[in-house]
């Protein structure tokens, strides 16, 4: 990764070999954290390696290490390996990896398998070339043995080998003999400048017929003989545990067969999905709450500004951290002409489209999981955990998941985990699908998290920040990992942790405190960026105001001070293409905004209009800077959606809580962004040398603080707490 | 008891219970997996079908409510239709979960109304909720598909 990417799962070293060796004790001794993870995996990968497969009629098999739920990550892997490959797209198709860390982990993760952190593309770059090239020299090798040429000779181009001297082929006769050649070690890579499919617009999704014609697999589509469908009754607050329950009612439900007490809760298994729901809704439990959180959101977050004013002084172990620090901090804590500006942001949900779900075969061979998998390892470690086996044992079968936006990597497998016990319960490695209703799935928990910040910023004469105080205080993510609570979670500052604008200003004193809830929080689709990428940009169109300046040419002068090179060059694309410099279209007015996350830099100018007192976006004009852009469609399709994601959000995204209870359970509480209130989004991409950054969450966090720059713009007003629009 | 449905041009005969929702009849009982359950009280469009050509959230819609209506879910579009070519060509999909509810709205939308514009399309579509915002292309494939001739054979 090239700047400010953040790894997904952070654990150390030790902390993940202990958690591996929960199972496993002798697995410690002498192994490598992939070796340990993947002990007890029977997978062994054929001639061209785990990431390829070549077939005797020309199909060119990639395999991808990375779930697809929407990313388009599977168009690009496999256009990587076609690339140096030179082999014909049409021919390409893409399978998902089993699960095994040895071959499929990847080092950001600490050699663990899974995907995150817009990292699928980067962390696959050199990766996939190299299983491209070797394998076009096998087949190159092959070719030359069997037409008794010199290999040096032979041309390779869309799927045929050639040779000047009339003999041609494909790849699928010449697969056999290939297989049979070892693979060089360090084959030639291309010159990027003689790519013939990376950064063109052939490069587009492989799934796109599937996904329209209603044959694409999800976890919810699976059916295998002898399958049960559970549901489960889940507590109403964090933290609560079943006391006792009366299954009378449930069990008397036609296609009802068995109700388990687990963990988290009740389980009603039962022959079909509507039977195990009427089941559901009709046990009777009673909780233990001793120990739930009770607490309404609003008092969270009143707990929250008050620990952020001092008001309510921090604890002595694990108070204040600082992240940046520079220059005089007394003198960053302003004087009476500083702007001081506070921001709120409630939790939110993913609200994937498929609800959580999982399928587990328990006590018979091996434990079995299909489902969209998209951190196999952690699922795996978790897994085992419950069925007492080896991690790398656990045979996981990934398959397509309607959305994630990062609900399903979660250090403890909720949901999967939940479906494990119930099938341990059921056991004969008879398949089980856990499937959680829609109101499951918002009232679990796993949110963005709360978080709130204080900035103070003075200007020196020219208008520019001359001290900077910026205090946030926000759950940790990072708690549930193995390695427990960090004490600077980057995940919680990512973003305004640096920042240009804090790297421009003399005077910095930056502070997180970590503070705890019941409420369980997790990655939601471009993490800190949720939030900093908003408090960074808002506060410097305030800043930009006070001070009398244009916002880009504020923020110009701003990176041309911090060197930040890439920023200036998306910000001075962005402006250009929306004509900046230019009237807006009658009735409209513009915002611009700015952020880097996961390697990327991205700006984007929106046009707004207020309607009936709520913010119309329309056009919406955005340069990226991804490093070499392999698809540009796709990173077109990734600013259009993540746009869409980041406003719902900054629109409409609220969890709230009373009384400890989440009060939103449907879309019709929890409102998100319809087609009526999409922008349409003009995708620029920055051309670029540097390996590919990322994608999939660069485009989330900017809509939001470019829209309330409009409505400043519009109106003169911040705006300083998320939602927009209240439901 | 047996209950006869007329899906996808079939008449099928189906044992669930009156009161379950066309949805669960079409996924659990007869394996048409591709209309989806995305909230179970109509707000999200996953699960919509044309019954007698009108767009309706089967998650809503009981088994006894159904009775003569013929039901076409996403698998009775053949995969030709001109929406579903539009959907490929343009690469609409992302997750790709909401897609089989998004066609089947703007399959009735088209019906009534082959050259819809964008007001049409919003009052139309803006009951599909697609959490990965496609909106976007979702409209321009709508769009392409209006403008293909009527007469345009099915792709072979």
């Amino acid at each position: 990764m090239t700047t400010t990417s953040r790894t997904l799962a952070v654990p150390t070293r030790r902390a993940l070999l202990v958690g591996a060796t929960v199972v496993g004790g002798a697995l410690l001794v002498g192994c490598s954290i992939p070796d340990a993870l993947s002990a007890g995996s029977k997978f062994k990968p054929g001639a061209f390696g785990p990431f390829l497969k070549l077939a005797a009629d020309g199909t060119v098999t990639v395999v991808s290490k990375h779930i697809e739920f929407g990313q388009g990550n599977h168009a690009g892997l496999a256009a990587i390996v076609a690339e140096e490959l030179d082999a014909d797209w049409s021919k390409v198709v893409v399978e998902q990896a089993p699960a095994n860390a040895k071959l499929y982990g990847t080092p950001m993760m600490f050699g663990m398998q899974g995907t995150g952190g817009s990292s699928a593309i980067n962390s696959s770059w050199t990766l996939l070339r190299t299983a491209g090239a070797a394998a076009r020299a096998m087949l190159v090798e092959a070719a030359a043995k069997s037409w008794g040429v010199p290999a040096a000779e032979i041309t390779v181009a869309n799927g045929v080998v050639s040779h000047p001297s009339g003999k041609q082929s494909g790849f699928g006769p010449l697969v056999a003999e290939a297989a049979k050649i070892a693979p060089p070690e360090a084959p030639k890579l291309k010159d990027p400048k003689t790519f013939t499919l990376v950064g063109t617009d052939r490069v587009r999704r492989k799934d796109s017929a599937v996904k329209s014609n209603g044959a694409a697999r999800y976890t919810q589509d699976v059916a295998l003989p002898e399958m049960l469908t559970a549901m489960v009754a889940h507590a109403p607050r964090f933290g609560a545990t079943v006391k006792t329950f009366d299954d009378a009612a449930a069990r008397k439900v036609p296609g009802v067969v068995a109700v388990h007490k687990i963990p988290t809760g009740v389980a009603v298994v039962a022959q079909s999905t509507w039977a195990a729901k009427q089941g559901r809704d009709a046990l009777k439990v009673e909780w233990d709450e001793t120990k739930a959180e009770k607490r309404s959101s609003s008092q969270i977050l009143t707990a929250f500004k008050d620990l952020a004013s001092g008001k309510t002084p921090a604890p002595e172990k694990n108070g204040w951290a600082a992240f940046d620090s520079k220059g005089d901090a007394a003198k960053a804590a302003g004087d009476a002409g500083a702007l001081e500006i506070t921001y709120d942001f409630p939790y939110l949900a993913h609200a994937a489209m498929e609800p959580m779900n999982c399928v587990a075969m328990v006590g018979k061979g091996p434990t079995r999981l299909v489902f969209g998998s998209q951190f196999p390892t952690l699922d795996q470690i978790n897994t085992a955990k419950i069925t007492t086996a080896l991690p790398g044992s656990v045979e996981i079968e990934t398959l397509f998941a309607g959305g994630s936006f990062g609900r399903r990597a979660n250090f403890a497998s909720d949901y999967v985990s939940e479906c494990v016990h119930i099938a341990k319960k059921v056991g004969g490695g008879r398949p089980v699908k856990l499937v959680w209703t829609r109101e499951d799935d918002m009232r679990a928990g796993y949110f963005r998290p709360m978080v709130h910040h204080t900035v103070r910023v003075t200007t020196d004469a020219e208008g520019y920040p001359a001290t900077w105080r910026h205090r946030i205080v926000s759950q940790s993510i990072m708690k549930g990992s193995p390695a427990g609570t960090p004490k600077l979670d980057d995940s919680a500052i990512e973003g305004t942790k640096g920042s240009p604008y804090l790297k421009a200003t003399p005077v910095v004193d930056a502070q997180l405190l970590i503070a705890d809830t019941g409420v369980p929080v997790l990655w939601w689709r471009s993490v800190g960026a949720t939030h900093t990428a908003y408090v960074m940009e808002h506060t410097i169109d305030q800043l930009a105001r006070k001070a009398g300046k244009d916002p880009v040419a504020y923020r110009r002068a701003i990176y041309q001070k911090a060197g930040a090179a890439r920023h200036l060059q998306v910000l001075d694309l962005a402006a250009e293409k929306a004509g900046w410099t230019k009237p807006a279209p009658a009735g409209w007015t513009r915002g611009v905004a700015v952020h880097e996350s996961f390697g990327s830099v991205v700006a984007q100018v929106a046009e707004v209009q207020m309607v009936d007192g709520q913010p119309k976006v329309g056009r919406v004009v955005t340069a990226i800077d991804c490093g070499t852009a392999i698809s540009p469609d796709q990173i077109a399709a990734q600013m259009e959606g993540g746009t869409c994601y980041g406003l719902s959000a900054a629109m409409f995204g609220e969890i709230t809580l009373t009384d400890g209870k989440v009060d939103q359970g449907n879309f019709d509480t929890y409102r998100v962004l319809r087609s009526s209130e999409a922008p349409t989004v003009e995708t620029y991409i920055v051309a670029s040398a540097n390996p590919p950054s990322g994608v999939g969450e660069p485009g989330t966090p900017v809509i939001g603080p470019a829209v309330a720059n409009a409505i400043l713009a519009l109106t003169g007003k911040p705006t300083l707490s998320q939602p927009f629009v209240k439901t | 008891m047996a209950t006869t449905v007329d899906v996808n041009g079939r008449p099928l005969a189906v044992t669930a219970g009156p009161d379950t929702p066309l949805l669960w009849v079409l996924r659990d009982e007869l394996g048409l997996t591709g209309t989806k359950y995305g909230c179970g009280v109509a707000q999200c469009g996953a699960c919509t079908v044309l019954v007698d050509g009108q767009a309706m959230r089967s998650c809503q819609l009981p088994l006894s409510a159904v009775g003569a209506a013929k039901i076409t879910t996403i698998e009775g579009l053949g995969g030709t239709h001109p929406l579903q070519e539009a959907w490929v060509k343009l690469d609409v999909p992302q997750c790709g979960y909401c897609q089989s509810g998004q066609i089947l709205s703007a399959v009735a939308l088209l019906t009534q109304n082959a050259k819809p514009d964008d007001a049409a399309i919003s009052a139309a579509m803006d009951g599909n909720i697609c959490r990965c915002g496609a909106y976007q292309r979702i409209r321009a494939a709508i769009k392409d598909a209006a403008a293909t001739p009527v007469a345009t054979p099915a792709k072979v």
